[in-house]
């Protein structure tokens, strides 16, 4: 008895939204630890040897592209879990799209930060290196793959096609890094990338790229949780939706 | 008639009725060959300047093979979609990966001519010079390529094929995955048409590239192509 | 601080995207919940 109580007690509360007590103690975490990471990124630690002060950029642009990677793999393993799946649960499809959608996001984020520390480092926005041009070839078949999940379809369709998106792009994309890098490696005219990016890191510095890990998967997980919720919600209410038309439809065959 | 046979016969029942279409209808001839052409003689208007294009020529003929080839492809499976043919093949059972195999053949086959056209415009207009063995390797380049781009071209139009929206969704799937045989493609043309004081032997680890890119393609695309066109 | 402007400006982004795309889903989340017909959802 005390136990539905409870469980009464949080659900008025936190009926009518995608939270629940768990993802907001998640949320605050994310909040506080991602106060803490910027404290400790632009004023607690020390200058590099070698990069000076344009290092407190990477404390954001490392994490950043760290939450892309987890993203996309998490895309992909949950489009196989999908696919092999004997019950072929759309809760996998929707983690998948939830993740990539959140990806996308963060890998725009990492070469937006990428390109303002190379004008201060390169003195350019954009070499056409081979990491930074496969990165640019991730974000769009990410978006690619965005905009497949949302052709129009039936939800299965549309994990259908999207999970096997998602494993393309797995084998697409060291594909690609492979051959911009044979390319790159002909064409040596970016050799600034190589100038100046060398890193030497203290204890401190360690310890924030560390931290600055940690935070961001706090609010990966925050945001996921959120996101892959609120598919749900999407989900149900078309197919809500498509039952009552075809119960209208019915109806009107009746008469 | 086994299995195996019934499904070799498949393929090249959808190859040739994809083929004779396409010989029907002249859209190749008519409307995608005139077209790639004009992109040519839009890249010389862009460029103005003789040395530049027959330094460029290799990838120009690419990148032309590419903005043509979205077109074959989307007429590939317009001509499918429109009366419901793949859905009849699927339903009576046929096996995806013939149907995938016979398609990807057709399209290859249209790719090539359209190459052929663009290469010869090359030499034509920028002023390429071709030598023997640099046209032997010029085949080689065109074959290996060709297979990789029938593959994915079919792989990704089939997702596309049917649906609201496909003429603008096809260009931004097919282009990302199709950049190493841009690359490769590119490189080993380079070499073959001597651009940039390139030398022929230059041009085979780039026609290995495209290997590679085609055997993996067509693997995985007789895998993928069944659940992609499911309905 | 050398470079400050780029150094906050690359942080102030990253905050914004974030905070605007995390806002969004929990308007839109709310938003769906409200609408939904069926108020037993899987997490409550």
């Amino acid at each position: 008895m005390a136990v539905r109580l409870r469980a009464v007690n949080i659900s008025t509360e936190t009926r009518l939204s995608t939270g629940t007590v768990a993802t907001r103690r998640l949320g605050a975490l994310a909040i506080v630890m991602l106060t803490v990471l910027a404290v400790l990124a632009l004023i607690i630690s020390p200058e590099d040897v070698n990069q000076g002060s344009t290092v407190r950029i990477m404390y954001v642009h490392v994490p950043t592209i760290w939450v892309a990677y987890m993203a996309f793999i998490l895309t992909a393993v949950c489009s196989a879990t999908y696919l092999s799946g004997r019950n072929r649960s759309l809760g996998w499809d929707r983690v998948a799209g939830a993740s990539a959608e959140i990806g996308v996001l963060f890998v725009a984020l990492s070469l937006l930060t990428g390109s303002l520390w190379g004008r201060i480092t390169w003195g350019t926005y954009w070499v056409w290196d081979a990491r930074l041009t496969s990165t640019a070839f991730l974000f769009i078949t990410y978006i690619g793959y965005l905009a497949v999940r949302r052709l129009d379809g039936t939800q299965r369709q549309r994990a259908r096609r999207s999970s096997v998106l998602a494993l393309l792009a797995v084998l697409e994309i060291p594909l690609v890094h492979f051959s911009v890098r044979l390319w790159r490696s002909l064409h040596q005219e970016a050799s600034v990338a190589t100038g100046g990016t060398d890193v030497e890191l203290d204890d401190l510095m360690l310890f924030s790229l560390f931290f600055g890990l940690a935070a961001f998967s706090v609010l990966f997980v925050w945001l996921l949780l959120h996101r892959q919720r609120m598919l749900y919600l999407e989900d149900a209410m078309s197919s809500q939706g498509l039952d009552a038309a075809i119960e209208a439809r019915r109806k009107e065959a009746v008469r | 008639m086994s299995p195996r046979t019934s499904r070799v016969n498949v393929a090249v029942a959808v190859a040739k009725k994809d083929l004779l279409v396409e010989w029907n209808s002249k859209i190749l001839m008519n409307q995608v060959a005139p077209f790639a052409a004009i992109v040519m003689v839009m890249f010389a208007f862009a460029l103005d300047n003789d040395g530049i294009l027959q330094r460029v020529a290799p990838g120009l003929v690419w990148l032309a093979t590419l903005f043509s080839m979205l077109i074959v492809v989307q007429r590939s499976f317009a001509v499918e979609t429109a009366d419901g043919a793949l859905d009849a093949l699927r339903v009576a059972g046929v096996d995806p990966a013939a149907i995938f195999a016979g398609k990807s053949f057709a399209l290859m086959v249209q790719l090539c001519a359209l190459e052929t056209m663009l290469v010869g415009t090359a030499v034509v207009l920028y002023g390429v010079e071709l030598t023997l063995g640099g046209l032997g390797q010029m085949v080689v380049t065109m074959v290996a390529a060709t297979i990789g781009l029938g593959c994915v071209g079919t792989l990704y139009g089939g997702l596309a094929a049917g649906v609201k929206g496909r003429e603008t969704l096809l260009p931004l799937l097919l282009l990302p995955v199709v950049a190493p045989v841009l690359i490769g493609a590119t490189r080993a043309t380079e070499a073959a048409f001597g651009s940039g004081g390139a030398e022929i032997s230059e041009g085979w680890p780039w026609i290995v590239l495209l290997g590679i890119f085609a055997l993996v393609f067509s693997t995985v695309g007789s895998v993928a192509f069944g659940p992609l066109v499911d309905e | 601080m050398e470079h400050a402007s780029f150094i906050i400006g690359s942080w102030v982004v990253t905050a914004l995207a974030v905070g605007v795309y995390a806002g969004w889903i929990i308007k839109r989340g709310r938003d769906l919940a409200r609408r939904s017909s069926d108020k037993d959802f899987p997490w409550t």
